[in-house]
This record gives structure tokens, sequence and C-alpha cells, in this order.
């Protein structure tokens, strides 16, 4: 069933995908082929390649529980914080409270899960920032 | 002779302090990425991709870490097959199945150093083959036209999926994807923008090495936070070395294995579509129904089932260079990742690299000469040092690896754009996973679409707008046939080496190394 799900999404991908190539514009100056042809030919092999997917599914995998979706929902929610107030934050904070978060979830307790990411965002910044002169997020604290 | 001159020259790039730390640090990195369950050769060189280019390494040198990374990871994966029966990388997949029983019987350290010296003779016999078939194939490659090398893209994916996957619609599907992906951007040929949506940051098209990270490096943190794989897997007392040196008699024993596993290995690696995992598996295979026939000491612990395997994927590891730097159309997940470095480095691999860039070339691989060496002195006095790796928990790697992701992307471009969109990679790279679609062909995609459309263009441009112009020469016919019956066979006969290898597949079965 899964795979008959992700056929059609396929489909659906294809099918956008061949609509925003036709809507490529043509410029004045162009080859033989032009822009669009062969994003036309991507479409069309992503599209057969989707539909032989659906017509013939294989076993579905093993998907995890709701909660460890969630999980990785979250994960990806902490991520995106991450990438965005990196700039804002700094790259120390920043990265201690997202490696600490990471580290929780995979199973460590609150200390350690404290230790892991100051360890982590130190070390990095002093590996990467001080000996190897990596330019680093700089945040209001100047690091 | 010419040969052996240029290969001096390379000695001298290579042989200066700068490259031999940079080789060293990366056999060192490498052999505790590929000891790693978690970490491969493909995610541990995609990390440290950005890491060389915000250092502001030369193209040699880059090349030299990054290839020192993966030949180091095809001799770190041995050491938890053996200790633990868990595969570090997957090509280390097939080491198990002998190692672990040797463990078992009190011959851990003989196992570790056997393998060892397998690798070494297996990656060894691998580099000087290259040196002789890579200016062969450039040869060939030379005579190639526009069309010659759309067909020869199009051979690439058509052959990819046939033994990394076990669905060739899957493999089509992620080459497409991948392909769709490249398109991204302003056209370089009319300047027109494509698939941007407006969106400034995308006029550029996606950068490879955000994919690549995203792909290989974080959906690796999303399937062990799924599993919540948070211990280590090795605990101190699992742990016992023992004896580090293999008796003469077994070495005497598994030498026949060793040369015909290298030669497996090494034309496993050349053909396109195949890494190291296809030439581990065909190594040991091929010695099981030669000297075991009755199967009475294969999988219970025969030193032959541990050096067939180990000196198979080192060979494969360095035949899988050649189509590479010859042509330029890697066959591998690693060996697409080193593409990527070079693309990055405004190097174009194929035959004109050896004349263009002679240092790049013959440096490399002298570096990879004196990176085996170091393997071998770093592999087995100091395997126990390794072993300790395998004590890291993956809750405290898996986000070290996430936040060095980050540090390297955004070390690049400064900007968070990129960094969402490595996420956004991250995210497709697990969903992908599940569904057990391929993820070397997405790579090869994004970084082969543009110059696949632009060979594609030019061929028909010259002569006029006549598309049958692409199977206008006999080598261009060559290369199509070659690409159908590529596609087509494994539909046929395929099922059962992919049914078999993947039998003790894990999730990591989609990233091929």
């Amino acid at each position: 069933m899964s795979d008959r799900i992700f056929g059609v999404v396929g489909i659906l991908l294809a099918i956008g995908f061949a609509f925003a190539a036709l809507a490529i514009e043509e410029s004045f100056l162009s080859d033989a082929v032009g822009p669009k042809a062969f994003p036309l030919i991507i479409a069309a092999i992503l599209g057969l390649s989707s539909l032989a997917i659906a017509l013939k599914p294989d076993a579905s995998p093993a998907w995890p529980s709701l909660g460890r979706l969630a999980e990785i929902l979250a994960a990806a929610v902490v991520m995106i914080l991450y990438a965005e107030l990196l700039p804002e934050l700094g790259f120390i904070i920043a990265t201690c409270f997202a490696a600490g978060y990471l580290t929780w979830r995979l199973g460590s307790g609150f200390l350690a899960s404290v230790a892991t990411g100051v360890g982590t965002s130190v070390g990095i910044y002093v590996i990467f920032h001080l000996v190897l002169g990596l330019s680093l997020a700089r945040g209001p604290l100047g690091f | 002779m010419e040969t052996f001159a240029s290969l001096a020259d390379g000695f001298a790039i290579a042989l200066t302090w700068q490259n031999i730390l940079l080789a060293l640090l990366g056999c060192f990195l490498g052999t505790i990425m590929g000891a790693l369950p978690g970490l491969g050769p493909s995610n541990g060189v995609a990390i440290l991709i950005p890491l060389a280019f915000t250092l502001g390494l030369g193209p040699t040198a880059s090349l030299i870490l990054l290839t020192s990374v993966y030949y180091g990871a095809m001799y770190g994966g041995r050491i938890s097959s053996i200790l633990l029966n868990i595969p570090g990388d997957e090509p280390a997949m097939m080491t198990c199945l002998d190692g672990y029983p040797m463990a078992k019987k009190g011959m851990a350290g003989q196992a570790l150093s056997l393998s060892g010296i397998a690798s070494f003779v297996g990656a060894f016999f691998a580099t000087w083959g290259l040196i002789f078939l890579a200016p062969q194939l450039v040869k060939i490659a030379l005579l190639f036209g526009p069309a010659e090398y759309f067909a020869l893209f199009a051979l690439a994916f058509m052959t990819l999926g046939g033994v990394s996957s076990t669905n060739q619609a899957k493999s089509a599907f992620a080459a497409a994807l991948g392909l769709g992906l490249a398109m991204i951007g302003v056209d370089t040929q009319t300047g027109v923008p494509r698939f941007t949506f407006g969106e400034v940051h995308l006029y550029d098209g996606l950068d490879f090495l955000v994919a690549i990270v995203g792909l290989f490096a974080l959906s690796e943190v999303f399937i062990f936070l799924e599993h919540r794989h948070g211990d280590a897997s090795a605990s101190a007392s699992k742990i016992k070395v023992g004896r580090l040196t293999p008796p003469m008699s077994m070495l005497k024993q598994t030498t026949p294995t060793m040369i015909r596993s290298t030669i497996l290995g090494f034309i496993a690696g050349v053909l396109p579509g195949a890494g190291a995992s296809l030439g581990s598996f065909i190594s040991y295979s091929f010695e099981k129904r030669l000297v075991d026939k009755d199967g009475k000491t294969f999988g219970k612990g025969d030193p032959r089932g541990v050096a067939a395997p180990e000196a198979g994927n080192n060979a494969a590891a360095g035949g899988a260079l050649v189509p590479m730097l010859a042509l330029g159309v890697p066959g591998s997940g690693t060996t697409a990742v080193l593409l990527a470095v070079l693309l990055s480095l405004n190097i174009t691999p194929g035959p004109l690299l050896f004349t263009q860039n002679p240092d790049v070339v013959w440096g490399l691989i002298a570096a990879l000469f004196i990176a085996n060496f170091m393997l071998l002195a770093m592999n087995i006095p100091m395997v126990g040092l390794f072993t300790r790796v395998l004590m890291v928990p993956p809750r405290i790697l898996m986000p070290v690896v996430a936040m060095v992701s980050f540090v390297g992307i955004y070390g690049i471009s400064g900007s968070s754009f990129d960094l969402l969109v490595m996420i956004g990679f991250g995210v497709l790279g697990w969903v992908l996973r599940k569904f057990d679609v391929p993820l070397v062909p997405i790579i090869l995609g994004t970084l082969l679409g543009n110059a696949m459309e632009n060979n594609l263009r030019r061929a028909i441009t010259i002569d006029n707008g006549d598309w049958f112009t692409l199977i206008d020469s006999p080598l261009a016919i060559g290369l199509w046939l070659v690409a159908i019956i590529g596609f087509v066979l494994p539909l046929i006969v395929g099922r059962k080496v992919k049914a078999k290898m993947h039998e003790r597949g894990d999730d990591e079965g989609s990233i091929s190394d």
C-alpha cells in the first residue's frame, strides 16, 4: 500500500514538474533544443517509473509508530529552529541547545545531555574555529 | 615507462609535509568512520567535504584527505564486523560471516590482522590496476563526442540500479529525481531561470554538497532517532582481541584467496553501478564455491572467508576510482561524492583531467599508495585503539555528526537558507530510505544533470536539430546497447543476487558505498 501512495505522489510530482517545465519562458536566443526539452524528458521518466512503482508495489516498509514519527518531526523542527536562530544566538549557544536536544532524545539523561551539548559545542568551536580558523556564526556575545 | 615517470612526479607532489599529514589524518578518521556503525565511507566523506573547502585546501590536498578517508573506511568496516557481528559499513557485511565466528573461537586478533593484510593486498594491487587501466580508458574516452557522452551518462544511470537496488523502477525514479533537482537554477545556455519559483537563492541552482550532506549524513541521524539506537553496540567486556599476528600457515593458506579476490573485486569496482559492496559479495561467494564445495568450513570461521571479502572490497574501492577519474562517471556512492569534490573545485574529471591536471591525478595516486601503507601500519598494531572507538555510544556520536554537517555547510555559504535545504534533504533521505529508494542515483543525477543536458543540446545543435544524431555513431550505439542490457538484464536474472545481498542488509541498505 505504501508503494502505491508513493507512486501516486511521484506521478503528481512528475505532472507538476512537466507543467513547471512548460512554463519556462523561452529566451529569444535559444539553441535547437531549448531549455524545456530535457526537463520534459525527465518528467516523463519520473512519471513512468512512479507508475511502475504504483502498479507493482514492493512489500510495505516497517513504518515507525506515531510516537517515533513525532520524534523525527520534532528533531526536524529543532534543526529548522537551529538554522534560523544560528545567526541570532551565535554558534556556541545555538549548538549547545541543538546537540543537547538530540542526545537527550537518543536516550541520554538530563545532566548527560547538558554535558554532551556543551561539550559538542565547545569542542567544535575550539577545533574548527580556534584551531582551523573556520568562520562560524557569531552571536551578540561574540561567539 | 611514461607511467612510471608520471608516478614519480606524483610522489614528489604527495610527499610534502602537508599532504602526508592530511593522508595520515584521513586514514585515521576514515578507519574510525568505517568502524562505527552508522558512519560509512559515503557519509564520512560527505561531512568532511565542506570542511576541506572552508579550510581552503587545494584540489590535490582535498582529494588526498578525502580519498584517504575513503580507503580508511574500507579498512575500518571490518573491525565491528569481526568483533560484534555488526558491519561497520555496507561493504563489510560479508566479513561478518566468517570474521565473527573466528572471534568467537578466540581468534579475533588473528582475524583482524589477517583482514588488515587482505585489505592491504586488495587496495595495493587495485591501485596498480588503476594506474594501468585508467590511461587506457582515457584513450577510448578521447574519441567521445557530445552524443557519446550523453549515451555514457545514460549508461551510468541505467546500470546503477541493477546492482544497488532491488527495484529498477525505484532506481529510475531516483535518477530522474536527481536530474530534475539539477535543472533548478538559471539555464546555462539561454539564461532563463528554471524551476526557481522566484526564489533568488535558487538562481544559482541547488548546491549539490547541501544535497549530499543532507541525504547521506542527516538522514542517518533520523534513522537513529527513529530506532532510538542510543547505546553503544560494544561494551568493554565484549571486546577481547588476543594475539595480533596471523600464523604463517594461515597467511600461506589465504594467499591464493587474496589474489583471486583482488582481481574479482577490482573488476567489480570498475563496472558501472557496482561498488565495494558488490566486490566483497562476489569475492566471498566465488571463494566459497571454489574452495568449500561442501559448505563445511565457510561461515564457521574460515580464515579464507575473512580474507576474500576484505581483499575484494578494498580492490573494488580502487577499481571504482577508474571510471570516476577517467570518464567522470562514478559508479558508486563514495566515488560520486568524490566527484562532487572535483566539480566544486572547478575540475572536470574525465579524459582531459589526465592532460590538464596531471598533478591532481598522479598526486592522488601516489597518495593512495602512501595511505595504504599508513593504513596497514595503523590497522595491525593499533587496532586495539580503534576497537575502543566502538564504545562511543550513538547518542553522543549522532549529535556530533549533525552539528559538524551544519558547521560545514554554514561554512561554505554562511546562509541559513542552505541549512534549511539541507534539513529538507535529510528528511527526504529518511523517507526515501524507508521506501528502499537508492540515494546514489539522486546524488549522481544532481551532479551530472547539467553536464548531461549540455551534451545533449550540444550534440543536437551541432547536427542542426536532428535528434537521431544521438544514435549516429557505432560508439554511441554500443553505449546505448550496454545501457539497455544493463537496465533490462537485472529485471530478468538480477533478483536472486540482490535478494541475497540484501538478506544481510540493514537500514544502511539504500546507501551504497
